[in-house]
């Protein structure tokens, strides 16, 4: 067991007591101010007024334009809203063509000045753009949406409807959660890393366990991490199903927000968006140190052990996409197992970088080229088997796979088993055509 | 607006008025690849409607009538944002959903689209084919015995009363 303490309340009152503000968490501080309101207590619910809309082909415009014709109404503040093609690209078949037909169409019909196509997936393209800023409140037409929260915003997932409601008025309401702090510390071993610590804290809580509270993550092995592994918690945050996944902004965040083209004046008193010392209303403390390689069996990702436990699994795909598992750091650390390796004879390699721009860094840094010798195959930028929305899987294939779910008939017919790993372990498990602890490799 | 035939009040139907509805029984943690495939994701609601439900009940999507209810265990809808997979029940008529405890984003999407959850800590002991009538926000398994659920906001209710928040922007709209 890695969890070092029990469950621990440092539950405070809330309010204002006596004149003197009480401790507020980074959730209830963005809520604040989305709401205009000086400070909010758990369990109140409220409208808040919403600085981002992000919303992609699947969930977005063949869905409102009817909505919106339906009640005569524009969109609130075109500016505000990001529109992302990633799921139905590239083009497979007749109906995906004519969805990203309607979804091209109406972009323009909206006056649309952000939108990305075929360049990503939405939750990596969104911050790589420069458009998340610690302290904004957003949300996403995506159940990954949490995935903003790794930049200090508070963002949650919403369906279409909500998002008519959102695009049509600007507001959405939020029953202000409390916030379940997951401290870690320690150093994480080789071959470790982000997606092993989630998989880890989803099978403690369990697929629900987020309770659709935010959770936030804190201590000195996430100070640690780059931001693309913060957003890999945050993003799987809503396997754990939390509404948020917050990490306070820090100088890690400043530089990539930097590189991603944001104004430092925009970026003036960002230190005010981090939870209050002791405001957390749960904690639970890990050790980063001990964590092993973690696996999550077929058919849930809360289904996880440790990977000795998996080590007589064969497989026949390697699979290294989506925005959980496919990032600069996830490409880095594959190719960091399969330079100089061949993948074996009985399985296939497949990666499909999550965004442009990091398979563009990939091929800079020389990784695309490792993992091309290593027999990969190369698949376009898009979240393509990982929602099953078009590529998947073929009948009866056991997968290893660096995406976020894989709950039954997900990501292809319900014969197809498929086991979660980070890609460290899809890698190594792809040189042995079996289920395989990296760290047997990294010596 | 004609009168919710679900909402007893003092000059409402009376219990007997209510009608029975039937009990799909399902197990916890049922997904929203599950209620609305991936595969299928791509075509219109009575297009996936069909395949509701495929892999954890074959006989759901055909065998379902319009006022029944499912009932089913901890974390119902967990996954996806697809709000398809709440809009599906509602194309089949389902009546209602209970359970101990949903997804968070499936619960405000079922709302959204008009669709009743009930959070009922014992909805495990209801049984597949039981008769049970859901009375406004209340579960009843016989006239005088109603199983315990939380309470749901008024907003909440309203928008299941005019059937989504589409109908909800239209009446703030006149």
């Amino acid at each position: 067991m890695i969890q070092s303490s029990s469950t621990q309340s440092f539950a405070q009152g809330h309010g204002t007591k006596g004149g003197a503000q009480v401790a507020q968490t980074l959730a209830q501080k963005i809520i604040s101010r989305a709401a205009g309101v000086p400070s909010v207590q758990v369990g109140q619910v409220l409208n808040c007024a919403v600085d981002l809309a992000m919303f992609h082909d699947s969930s977005g415009p063949r869905r409102l334009e009817p909505m919106l014709k339906e009640l005569d109404a524009k969109i609130w503040d075109p500016q505000k809203v990001v529109l992302v093609m990633d799921h139905y690209v590239p083009e497979r078949d007749e109906d995906s063509r004519k969805i990203l037909q309607i979804t091209r169409q109406v972009a323009k019909q909206w006056n649309l000045p952000h939108v990305i196509d075929s360049q990503g997936i939405c939750h990596v393209v969104l911050p790589e753009r420069g458009h998340l800023k610690p302290g904004m409140f957003c949300v996403g037409g995506d159940s990954h949406s949490p995935t903003g929260g790794a930049f200090g915003c508070y963002m949650f997932g919403i369906g279409a409807t909500e998002m008519l409601g959102v695009v049509v008025t600007g507001e959405i309401w939020i029953q202000v959660p409390k916030t379940i702090e997951m401290n870690w510390t320690g150093r994480l071993g080789r071959g470790v890393m982000a997606k092993d610590m989630m998989l880890h804290m989803i099978a403690q809580r369990g697929l629900n366990g987020g309770e659709y509270q935010a959770m936030e993550f804190t201590g000195q092995t996430i100070q640690a991490l780059s931001m693309r592994e913060r957003m890999t918690l945050s993003n799987l945050s809503a396997e754990m199903g939390a509404q948020a996944g917050l990490v306070a902004a820090d100088q890690v965040t400043l530089e990539y927000l930097r590189e991603a083209g944001v104004q430092k004046a925009q970026l003036e008193g960002f230190e005010f968006w981090c939870s209050d010392l002791n405001s957390s209303q749960e904690r639970e403390c890990f050790n980063a140190s001990v964590l092993a390689p973690q696996v999550a069996a077929p058919h849930s990702p809360a289904n996880t052990k440790p990977v000795d436990a998996y080590s007589d699994v064969a497989i026949d795909i390697a699979y290294i996409g989506a925005c959980t598992g496919a990032k600069l750091d996830d490409l880095r650390a594959a190719a960091e197992v399969l330079k100089g390796q061949r993948i074996h004879a009985s399985t296939r390699l497949m990666v499909a970088p999550a965004s442009a721009k990091d398979q563009r860094i990939a091929q800079e840094e020389g990784v695309m080229q490792v993992l091309i010798d290593a027999g990969a195959q190369v698949l376009p930028n898009s979240c393509g088997a990982c929602a099953g929305y078009g590529a998947s899987f073929e009948e009866n294939m056991t997968v290893i796979s660096s995406t976020a779910r894989n709950f039954k008939a997900r990501m292809g017919p319900a014969s197809v088993q498929v086991y979660l790993a980070s890609p460290y372990t899809v890698a190594a498990s792809s040189i042995r055509g079996r289920i395989t602890d990296v760290r047997e490799m990294l010596s | 607006m004609s009168q919710d035939p679900t909402d007893i009040t003092s000059d409402g139907p009376t219990f007997d008025q209510i009608p029975w509805s039937r009990v799909w029984s399902l197990g916890p943690q049922i997904d929203t690849d599950a209620l609305a495939p991936g595969a299928y994701m791509k075509f219109d609601l009575p297009t996936i409607s069909k395949h509701t439900l495929q892999g954890v009940r074959a006989d759901f999507a055909q065998g379902v009538r319009a006022g029944d209810v499912i009932v089913a265990g901890e974390g119902f809808g967990v996954g996806s944002s697809r709000e398809q997979a709440a809009g599906v029940l509602v194309h089949l008529g389902l009546k209602a959903v209970i359970a101990p405890s949903y997804s968070g984003l499936f619960f405000r999407n079922a709302f959204n689209l008009g669709l009743l959850l009930l959070t009922c800590p014992q909805a495990p002991e209801m049984k597949e084919g039981q008769l049970i009538k859901v009375i406004g926000s209340k579960v009843w398994v016989a006239e005088h015995h109603e199983l315990p659920c939380e309470p749901i906001p008024d907003f909440l209710m309203e928008m299941v009363r005019l059937k989504g928040l589409v109908n909800v922007l239209k009446l703030r709209k006149k």
